[in-house]
Order: C-alpha cells, then structure tokens, then sequence
C-alpha cells in the first residue's frame, strides 16, 4: 500500500502552516522526517492522517483521496503513535491497547475475543505482555511509548505514523523504540517518524525528509540526503558527518556538533 | 468481566435490594418486612394477605411510586454524570455541566410564575433543559478553531449564568405568597409529589436516553482520549458525542422535571463507581446506575423519616454528598490519575 502527499498545503484556516509538499511512502519503508522546531512536522502529519483538512493538494491513500474516506477506514490503513503521553482515566495498559481495535468493531460493539487476541499478540511482539494489568497512567514514560506502539500494532494498519516517538526517552529506551521500528519494517509496515536526532535517521530509516519553514527541503536516501551541508542548512550551526568503524566490524555515520566552545 | 466486578455487582445489587426493602418499610406508618412482602406477593398476583387496607395503600399508592421515582432519577443522573465525566475527560463534571438544569429550571419556573398545571409545569423543564443544551451546543459548534471541549464548557457556563439570571428575575417578580414557594420548593427538589402517571412519561425518556450510552459503550471509553487520537483511533468524534450528549440530556431533563434540582449525584456516584470497577465504561455505567439509584432511595427515605417536616432532597445529597467526595478526594487519588 502506498501514502502520498501531492503537492500539499497544510496549516489552520487562517494560517497556512507549509506548502507544496509532495511524497510517498509504501509499506515496509522507513521514511524519517527532519525539521527544526516549528517547521510543521506535526501538523504535516496530522494532515496526512485525515485529522486536519489539506489547504491544497491530497493525500492520498492508495491512489484515492482521504478526505472522500471515512475516520474508520483511514483507521484501518494508517494507525497513529502520538508522543507519549498522560491520560485522563487509569485505564490498564491492557485496556489502552484494546483502544487500537476500535476501527475494527461495529459501532455499537465492545471488543470481541478476537480483538483480545490480537491485543495480546500485539503486546507480545512489543514485549510489553508483563505490562497488560499494570495502569497506563502509573507506567513510566518509555513504557508508555511502547504501549502506545502496541496499541498501533493491534490497529492492524499498514502504515504506521508516529510523532517524536523517541523524545523524553532515555537513551536505552530510545533505542529500544527504533529497534521496534526495524522491527515493524521487516514485518512489511511502512513507518513514517519524526525526530530531533540525525543519528535516529542514520540508525533506522531507509529515507530522509527535510522540512524548513513548512517546505520540503529535500527528500531521499539517508546516504544522498544526510550530508553536513544539508544538514548545516537545516539546523542553521555548523555539523560534520563522520564515519566511525565499530568494534566487531562495519561502520556508521553519525552526526556531531562543530563549533562548540 | 473479572471476578472483582462480578463481586463488586453482586454487592451492589445486595446492598439496593436491602435499601429498597427498607426504604418501603420506613416512614411515617411503618411496615413490618413481613407484611411487606405479603403485599407484593398479592400485587403480584399470589394469596390475598388478609391485612388492614391502609398497609397495602402505603406500600403500592404511596411508597410504591416515591420509590421507583428515587431509583429511576438517581440511576439517570449517575448514569448521565458517568457519561459526561468520560465525555469531557474531567472526573469533576457533573451532569448540568451544559446547563440542562439551568434550562428546565427556567422553564419550570416559568410555568410556576404563569399558574400552570403540574403536567405543564414538568413539561416546560424537559422542554427547558433540552433547549438550553442544544443552544449551548450549536453555539459551541458555531465557534470554530478552538478545543471543541473547552467551547463546549464555557458556552454552557455563560448561558447557565444567563438562565440564572432569568430565574432569579422571575423569583423577584413572583407572588411572594405561592408561587414564590413554589419556585423555591421546586429547587431544592423533592419526590414528594411524583405521581405514577409521572413515571409512565418520565421512565421511557431515561431508557431511550440510556440506550445510546450503552450501545456506544465502548466508543465512549475511546473518546476520553485527545480528540485528535480519538479520531485516529477511528471515531467519528463529533457524531458520538453529539449521540452521547442527546442520551445524557435527555435522562438528566426527565430526572430534573419530575425531581426538581437534586446536585451532588451525578458528580459523585459515577467517582465511586470509577474506584469500584475502574474506568471501562462498560462496567462503570452499569455500576453507576446501581450506585445512584441505591443512594436516591436511601436519601429520600432518610428526608423523610429523619425530621417531622420533609428534608428537601437537593439539600440532603449536598449535606451527604459534599463530605463523602472530600473524604475521597483526601484518601483516593486511584480514580482519576
């Protein structure tokens, strides 16, 4: 299955937020979204999710156009992984990633047994099973990230959008949540996430966007799009991009700050 | 259903079985338990019970009526409570949180004021109270590019204060020597004068009220997340809260229509339950709903047993309530964080 945006315009009615963005992803793909803060990350993504109305252009969803699809069935293609959050009720993990099967009940129905089923499984590729009695609210951060990747999971979308996933993590939990993401892309779901940090690109993602003041900057594969020019241009401070060789063998970009002190 | 709700039921089922037994027992013209239950058994069609008339006046003409009010109202107004908790994602709502009661008390007010009959009189607070939420809530509909929640609630709080005003110009303009304590009668809240004929009216608007809450149970729960994830989840969240609020709405006008304004209910019962069962709606509705209905009857027996003159209702559930949820508040915070 294939998301894509066509030149899109998004924002709020009165203030258009970016303009002429235009890209794709296709399931099993790994697309990570750079941009400084206040690019339009988040509402670009909330546009391409369906919750906010495109000022120009489509999104499309397998070639039709998403605004002409109902919430549920745009719940069954694209499932969401907003950043980690509190919640207003002390509703058990369980519970929580339950919530993902909505888009699959009828209107009046409560989760079937199939639905625990596919919670369950969702928890177990996640390895947050342990978590399923304990309460989401009095869970901490890193697990409630997790838990929410769960709950997209048990959406059985092909898609998965996820925003920030890794921010207030700590670094072992950061890690963790970019191997899922791995994880998810060998099992054929296409992930689109933003982040702070170059080197989660390097790490996890197969392309690159850059959004600058809500225009696409450039789009592509790590290695052509995450160079230190483009990467200085984004920022706006001096960075170098470095190889470094592993122990036990291969190598790895990362990004450094130049300049300091 | 785990074990801890089914214990949690069949407790709270117990506990309105007993209260409703005693509620009929008590008053004015006390019943023996016995005697209480070979009138209904006759009602019921078995054995004629061979007692003095007067019991079986008491217990099916007058207590009868009285008690099935108390259950019916106070399951409504914790049911409504429940449902507009999770609604609003905010453990402190209560029912009238849109201005239902201010609106059908401006209109019963208004009917009192214009000297008109019992049945009027009610039917202008349903009217009232459906009225003033569906202002509030094309208002709110009007105002665009902010929370939908937030201008749902401030437009309720303007126009409850607007009502207010109303009321309290009516009040001045009264007679001060019966329509006067009507009016004040009819906001303190009382299940003194529910007819039968009340209940056939009210009754079927609570169930048809009950229905959406109920079959949109589980979508509910998911509308206590953010709008925006709610939405992403797949619920068409607009349609479902408008469904939830017509339910809740329509079971709180009934309730405040035949009863009067009775507070503290709706905002408490639905807390207890939250503690009980824990927040999925599809235990918490059907916990609440007992919860409420166990308290009305209890209250009302005690407004009318503990004084020579009646308690008023709306003063009693504040007496009880008030302490009740700062004791909660002071030893709980499971419920809500």
């Amino acid at each position: 299955m294939k998301l894509s945006a066509q030149s899109l315009g998004f924002g709020y009615r009165d203030h258009g937020v970016g303009s002429d963005v235009t890209l794709e992803l296709a399931s099993g793909e790994v697309l990570c979204l750079l941009g400084p803060n206040g690019s339009g990350k988040t509402t670009l993504f909330k546009t391409l999710l369906g919750l906010l109305p495109p000022l120009s252009g489509a999104v499309l969803i397998d070639g039709r156009d998403a605004s002409t699809l109902t919430r549920e069935a745009i719940a069954r293609q694209i499932s969401y992984v907003p950043q980690a959050h509190g919640a207003f009720f002390p509703y058990t993990v369980l519970e929580t990633v339950l919530m993902g099967r909505t888009a699959h009940l009828g209107l009046f129905s409560a989760p079937s047994a199939r639905d625990y089923a596919a919670t369950a499984a969702a928890m177990e590729r996640i390895g947050i099973s342990h978590l399923a009695d304990a309460i989401y609210t009095q869970i901490s951060g890193g697990e409630r990230q997790l838990v929410l990747i769960a709950r997209a999971l048990a959406q059985e979308a092909r898609m998965v959008v996820m925003d920030e996933p890794t921010a207030n993590l700590d670094f072992g939990n950061q890690v963790r949540v970019l191997e899922r993401i791995r994880a998810l892309s060998a099992d054929g779901i296409g992930v689109l996430l933003s982040t702070h940090d170059p080197d989660h690109a390097f790490l996890c993602a197969d392309r690159v966007a850059m959004l600058h003041q809500g225009r696409l900057v450039a789009c592509g594969d790590v290695v052509t799009v995450m160079t230190a020019p483009q990467l200085q241009q984004l920022y706006g401070i001096p960075v170098s991009v470095t190889e470094v060789s592993l122990q036990g063998g291969g190598s790895r970009k990362i990004c450094l700050p130049l300049g300091m002190l | 259903m785990n074990t801890r709700s089914i214990v949690v039921c069949a407790a709270a089922a117990a506990a309105l079985a007993a209260v409703i037994a005693l509620a009929f027992a008590t008053g004015s013209y006390p019943v023996a338990f016995a005697d209480l239950l070979r009138v209904l058994l006759n009602w019921l069609g078995g054995a004629a019970h061979g007692l003095d008339p007067t019991v079986e006046t008491v217990v099916l003409q007058i207590r009868g009526p009285r008690v099935i009010a108390a259950l019916l109202v106070g399951a409504s107004l914790a049911a409504a409570g429940a449902a507009y908790q999770n609604l609003f994602r905010n453990p402190l709502v209560s029912p009238d949180i849109l201005g239902v009661s201010a609106g059908a008390v401006v209109g019963a007010v208004l009917g009192i004021f214009l000297s008109l009959g019992i049945v009027a009189i009610q039917s202008m607070a349903l009217a009232g109270g459906l009225a003033a939420v569906a202002m509030v809530y094309v208002v709110a509909r009007a105002v665009r590019g902010h929370d939908p929640l937030l201008v749902l609630v401030l437009a309720g709080v303007v126009l409850g204060s607007l009502l207010g005003a109303f009321v309290a110009l009516m009040k001045y303009l009264a007679d001060p020597y019966n329509q006067l304590p009507a009016i004040t009668f009819w906001l303190l809240g009382s299940l003194a004068s529910v007819s039968p004929r009340d209940l056939w009216i009210a009754g079927p608007l609570m169930l048809a009220g009950l229905l959406p809450l109920w079959l949109l149970r589980w979508r509910i729960n998911v509308l206590s997340l953010d709008d925006e994830e709610a939405r992403a989840l797949g619920v068409a969240t607009v349609r479902i809260r408008l469904a939830v609020i017509v339910g809740a709405t329509l079971m709180t006008s009934a309730a405040v229509a035949i009863a009067g304004v009775i507070g503290w209910i709706g905002l408490v019962i639905p807390h207890f339950a939250r503690l009980l069962t824990g927040p999925d709606f599809s235990r918490l509705l059907p916990v609440s709903i007992v919860l409420g209905a166990g308290f009305l009857v209890a209250v009302d027996t005690l407004a009318r047993s503990i004084a020579h003159i009646e308690v008023p209702l709306g003063v009693l559930t504040a007496f009880i309530g008030t302490p009740l949820f700062l004791w909660q508040l002071m030893t709980a915070r499971r419920g809500w964080q």
